[in-house]
């Protein structure tokens, strides 16, 4: 190692939050400018505080929002599952005791907490966001450094406002190349993950880079960053360019007037230096990617669309191949069926892998006009109320619902069936959300992970389907051709 | 937190990959807001099998759980972490661990120990041998041994100091209350505020 090696973007997001350098094996203490909260992960984490005597350090650093219990029907009504209700009500208990920002159901900023948190522009370059939940990761999308972290680590944000943590290392994934019309973010991150395994990114912050991310939308981005903990991964960044602060500039908590000026200097600065050395590098061709699709029941079991259910007795590693085996008999399918002969009873379209505005219109661009397949159940699912008030401006709340498919409040839903929108044991799902994991859904639930436009002519034809695979093409809306 | 040092008891193989944390706690569980009392939620769905492995008398009462690689998987909930202590678990031996899990492990006093997968193959044949035979995990010497066999395991340094001492964080990072309360007095204007609403 030499004197001149440079900083990745990572390490000095990283050297810029240190309250402690640790010594002696210890842990460094990193400064944290957001803690998101919602209420699954928290009522220990405030009762721990409560049982100390101890108050919230920095509410002005802290916002809460409610997302994964919530109904995304009748949402006026009181939730029906007492225990949902008793959680929503102790997080708004807990706010109310200890001065936390809550957006409860029915608010019009409520939602799920990774759409929330950029909507209103706290997620903003060179910060750091921590949140009860692993995608977190999300708001690596803007040069965040963004990770989830479990309960007791909540009660130390609480507490402190800080938390002890060793360094992660750091991998780059470089994305070469343009993206073909109907092939997405969504696409690029499935076909990561398939490629590095979802131990493949382990104790590492990953950056992507290269042209096909630059050319993404931010939308597009939070999409891939999202996904970086199904690769193992605590975090995932972009570097922030003028995309990122096109999005940023005017939201409600983006920096304003000198503010705005100091910032944007600093955020330019946030760039991989050219002498910095990644621990790990991953490529990926942009240009030869197709519409992907996951047949397992992790998120690393994933094919191109065109591709066939593999066969396990061809993998070679014991262990992989027992894990595809049991795979296979959970998924109810069969080695070597083309991916485009599998049937699907439901459709979902939602979370916070893909629930914002571009994705609902990604999704209307392939659907309008047309009628969903007979047998199969589609639910749209906005992923916050604001997304939704935007969407039924521009009336896809209306090409959903003549579509044939329900379009519902803003919330976690069926991604991991908290609230009462789950799959019947059996049913199988072409889904948006990020994991696809045995029961993730609903019990007995068979989860295959989509983009939206793959879910949108997967709902129209019944089977899984690319929008190439539609009798007229339609006009596509991608997070790609956006930022062009 | 209590302190951990030498953990003595039966060894339950789970012999699967990816377990992810949806498997050891599906999220229906996760609606409580007590800490305790999830022993009921541990691995709910496989533990519908009359087969599974912690359903067969052998193994019961079990200590360590002999995992297969990249257990823990998946979402952040601490939730994974206290159903495999109600249930009765103390450590959790496995070639890869999910990042936060391990986090998690720590904070709760319990030990994940990694392995080679060479290692735990050898521990899962030693098991099979003699089903129900105890195990002992050594935090002192970082060694696993089952009847004749002794093999190392790894935890970083920190995290086994904080077991063995038995140190609850939130007080050892308040010694630090000073440069927390400097480092928040140079921070930048233009970083984010969530209150006043905006």
């Amino acid at each position: 190692m030499t004197e001149s090696r440079g900083l990745t973007l990572a390490e000095k997001v990283w050297n810029d939050h240190l309250v402690v350098k640790g010594e002696d094996g210890a842990p460094d203490l990193l400064y944290i400018d957001l803690h998101l909260v919602h209420e699954v992960t928290s009522p220990q984490a405030f009762d721990g505080l409560r049982l100390a005597g101890r108050p919230v350090r920095r509410p002005d650093l802290t916002i809460a929002t409610e997302d994964h219990n919530t109904p995304t029907l009748a949402i006026n009504r009181p939730i029906a599952d007492l225990t949902s209700r008793t959680q929503i009500d102790t997080l708004r208990n807990n706010a109310r005791e200890f001065g936390v920002r809550l957006h409860s159901l029915g608010d019009v900023e409520q939602g799920i907490v990774h759409v929330v948190g950029p909507q209103l522009g706290l997620t903003m370059p060179g910060i750091t966001v921590v949140c009860g939940d692993s995608h977190t990761s999300t708001h690596g999308a803007f040069g965040a450094m963004a990770f989830g972290i479990g309960t007791s680590e909540v009660e130390h944000v609480l507490a402190t406002q800080t938390l002890p943590l060793k360094p992660f290392k750091t991998m780059a994934i470089t994305v070469e190349g343009t993206l073909r019309p109907g092939v997405t973010a969504k696409d690029i991150i499935l076909a990561v993950i398939a490629k590095i395994g979802t131990g493949g990114g382990q104790g590492y912050v990953l950056e992507y880079r290269g042209s096909a991310i630059r050319n993404l939308s931010m939308e597009g981005r939070m999409t891939i960053c999202n996904m970086s903990i199904e690769a193992g991964a605590r975090a995932g960044m972009v570097a922030p360019d003028q995309t990122t602060f096109d999005y940023l500039k005017g939201r409600p908590h983006a920096p304003a007037g000198e503010d705005w000026v100091e910032a944007v200097e600093y955020w330019k600065t946030l760039q991989t230096d050219e002498t910095a050395v990644f621990d790990a590098e991953v490529f990926l061709d942009a240009d030869t990617l197709e519409p992907f699709v996951t047949w397992g029941t992790n998120p690393g079991q994933g094919v191109s669309l065109s591709e066939n259910v593999p066969d396990p007795s061809t993998i070679i590693d014991p262990n992989e191949r027992s894990n595809a085996e049991r795979a296979l008999e959970y998924m109810a399918l069969t080695a070597n069926t083309p991916m485009k002969q599998i049937a699907v009873d439901a459709v979902f379209m939602g979370s916070c892998t893909n629930s914002r505005i571009e994705d609902l219109r990604a999704f209307a661009s392939v659907i309008k006009g047309q009628k969903k397949a007979d047998n199969v159940r589609v639910m749209v699912v906005p992923g916050s109320a604001r997304v939704r008030i935007e969407a039924e401006a521009e009336g896809i709340d209306k090409i959903v619902e003549d579509f044939g498919a329900e379009w519902r409040f803003a919330g976690c839903s069926m991604c991991l069936g908290m609230n009462p929108d789950q799959l019947a044991p059996g049913e199988r799902c072409a889904s948006t959300s990020n994991r696809n994991f045995e029961g993730r859904q609903g019990k007995g639930g068979r989860t295959h992970l989509v983009s939206p436009l793959v879910a949108a002519a997967t709902a129209i034809r019944g089977t899984l389907s690319s929008p190439w695979d539609l009798e007229q093409s339609p006009e596509l809306v991608t997070s790609a051709a956006k930022a062009v | 937190m209590e302190a951990v040092s030498v953990i003595t008891g039966v060894a339950a193989p789970l012999k699967r990959s990816n377990v992810d944390t949806d498997q050891i706690i599906p999220a229906v569980f996760l609606k409580r807001v007590t800490k305790t009392g999830f022993e009921d939620a541990l691995f709910h769905g496989w533990r519908q099998d009359p087969e599974f492995v912690l359903n067969q008398p052998a193994f019961a009462g079990a200590k360590v759980l002999v995992a297969g690689p990249d257990f823990g998987t998946g979402s952040s909930r601490e939730h994974a972490v206290w159903a495999l202590r109600d249930f009765g678990f103390a450590a959790v031996l496995s070639s890869r661990f999910g990042d936060i899990f391990r986090g998690n492990s720590g904070k709760q006093g319990l030990l994940a120990a990694q392995l080679a997968e060479s290692d735990i193959e050898k521990i899962w044949a030693a098991v099979d041998e003699q089903p129900g035979r105890e195990i002992t995990v050594d935090l002192l010497s970082k060694t696993v041994s089952v009847g004749s066999l002794t093999v190392p395991f790894s935890i970083d340094d920190y995290t086994r100091w904080r077991l063995l001492e038995g140190l609850d964080d939130i007080g050892l990072t308040l010694r630090s209350e000073a440069e927390i309360t400097d480092f928040e007095s140079r921070r930048q204007g233009w970083r984010p505020k969530t209150l006043p609403v905006k």
